[in-house]
């Protein structure tokens, strides 16, 4: 589990996030919505140590990240998988060398141990095929794929994944979205996803956070999301016709 | 201010690079990869402009020495001492400055830029040691190799330009290059390369590593990593000749 409280990040003038205080819990997919602007990513960056917030705290399962030592930080890193938004693969390294790198780093595993564990993880993701290739050589959904394996290889406790369909085609969205659901079931994860993906909402949506102006706006399953009449949510969620008349669909309204 | 602020951020990166690295093991191999990326690469482009810089310089010392009482050995004299003393060491390293600088800050920058340098930091590896680190050690280790090459290729272009042209008999050239040799100006143009090729990799790799942006702050990165270090390789010529010479 990881929880959020009180936290507050200003760029210069710009106050960011304001007073954030959430809960993250284990075994679901958590999604963090909002508009663009919002403060999504920095939150995310703020949770998993990339941005320093000006106050509050981030507990890993009652770990205060930002005031552990360098050491103690790096414990808690090496629990952490993250999916980037555009994948983040290593240029230079071939899938299986991209999946094998958390490994080499820090598994202290044999040669033949590392390559079983990475080939395992691209067996998960199915894409074991192409463990030759380089990242330049794969599509979008395919890369993401890669940085799904590449993020569980060391069994994390915490998945980071933002904006996982980005750039992504309607069908390869959706099966991105179920195996990061799988994963998150299977090895009881505490998943946070950072999305602007209604449909992945409305579809996955365990425990979702809405950000609205740096603020805490809204928390809710996708049930209390479709009977919500927060007018901020209201109007990102539903902006389109389209969902306007899904929403309807789905609360069996005429 | 702006100056004191890059300052300040550069040495507070020299200490994230020379900070604890996580696996030793995996350095070596990296410093080889580098060696060859870095250094072997650059072979081609050394060899070139040394042949054609010792030929230049030859024939200019040659007609510019043309007063009868001057001896000839003189043109190889000091076709040797421009060679080792300054154009091998300072005017090879602006180069490198050029090809390998703007390489450097190019891969590390697009590294920022695709977050891939974030990845790094999330898992616990210690970014700057890891990417940097092996750069600025196969430099040091694989650019004295250059000069030293440098500095035979471009005696060697003086003398193949004077056997080709007798801008100066072959004979004086080698009497020339002979005539009260110091070792300590190699010694001395070693230094600097040492020095050189440090400031090469570290300030390229710092703009790189800050870039902030998408393709266009990579090509700003690269276009001033090479700007700065071929400033500081001017400086600190100047303070190690200072220094060594004086």
């Amino acid at each position: 589990m990881i929880e959020v409280i009180g936290l507050s990040k200003r760029f210069g003038s710009a106050q960011v996030l304001t007073d954030i205080t959430a809960t993250f819990a284990k075994g679901v997919v958590n999604q963090v919505i909002g508009k663009s602007g919002s403060g999504k990513s920095v939150l995310a960056k703020c949770i998993v140590g990339l941005h320093r917030p000006d106050s509050g705290r981030v507990l890993y399962d009652g770990r205060p990240f930002h005031e552990l030592d360098l050491g103690e930080k790096r414990v808690i890193r090496q629990e952490i998988g993250m999916l980037f938004q555009s994948s983040a693969l290593f240029d230079s390294m071939t899938v299986l060398d991209n999946v094998m790198f958390p490994l080499r780093m820090f598994a202290g595993m044999t040669a033949s141990a590392m390559v079983k564990r990475a080939r395992f993880c691209l067996e998960r993701v199915n894409i074991v095929d192409k463990d030759g290739l380089y990242p330049a050589e794969l599509s979008g959904g395919m890369q993401k794929r890669v940085g799904i394996a590449r993020a569980i290889a060391m069994n994390p406790k915490y998945l980071f994944c933002d904006e996982p369909n980005s750039g992504l085609d309607p069908q390869t969205s959706i099966l991105i979205d179920e195996l990061i659901k799988e994963i998150t079931e299977e090895y009881g994860t505490t998943t946070i996803v950072i999305t602007h993906d209604m449909n992945s909402v409305i579809e996955t949506g365990q425990n979702i956070l809405f950000l609205h102006t740096g603020r805490c706006w809204w928390t809710g399953d996708r049930k209390a999301l479709l009977a919500s009449e927060n007018e901020e949510l209201k109007a990102f969620v539903f902006a389109s016709e389209l969902m306007r008349q899904a929403r309807r669909g789905l609360l069996g309204e005429a | 201010m702006n100056i004191l602020f890059h300052i300040g951020r550069y040495f507070e990166f020299l200490g994230q690079v020379f900070g604890r690295p996580e696996r030793t093991s995996l350095y070596g191999r990296r410093v080889l990869e580098e060696v060859d990326q870095l250094g072997v690469k650059s072979l081609g482009i050394v060899a070139l402009l040394s042949v054609f810089m010792g030929a230049v310089i030859t024939i200019q010392t040659a007609s510019n020495i043309d007063a009868a009482w001057i001896p000839r050995y003189v043109v190889g004299f000091t076709a040797r001492q421009s060679v080792i003393l300054e154009f091998s060491p300072t005017i090879i390293s602006l180069i490198l400055a050029g090809k390998v600088g703007s390489n450097i800050a190019a891969e590390v920058g697009t590294m920022r830029v695709k977050e891939q340098i974030d990845a790094l930091d999330i898992m616990g590896v210690n970014s700057a040691s890891y990417l940097i680190l092996p750069k600025i050690i196969a430099a040091m280790l694989i650019n004295p190799f250059l000069i030293v090459i440098s500095m035979f290729l471009s005696i060697f272009g003086g003398w193949t330009v004077s056997t080709l042209t007798g801008v100066v008999a072959p004979n004086d050239y080698i009497q020339g290059l002979q005539w009260d040799f110091d070792p300590f100006t190699v010694t001395y143009a070693l230094i600097k390369t040492v020095v050189f090729a440090f400031v090469i990799t570290s300030v390229a790799a710092y703009h790189g590593y800050h870039t902030k942006g998408g393709a266009l702050e990579v090509g700003r990165s690269s276009t001033t990593a090479v700007v700065f270090s071929s400033v500081v390789i001017l400086i600190a010529n100047y303070l190690l000749t200072q220094v060594l010479l004086i």
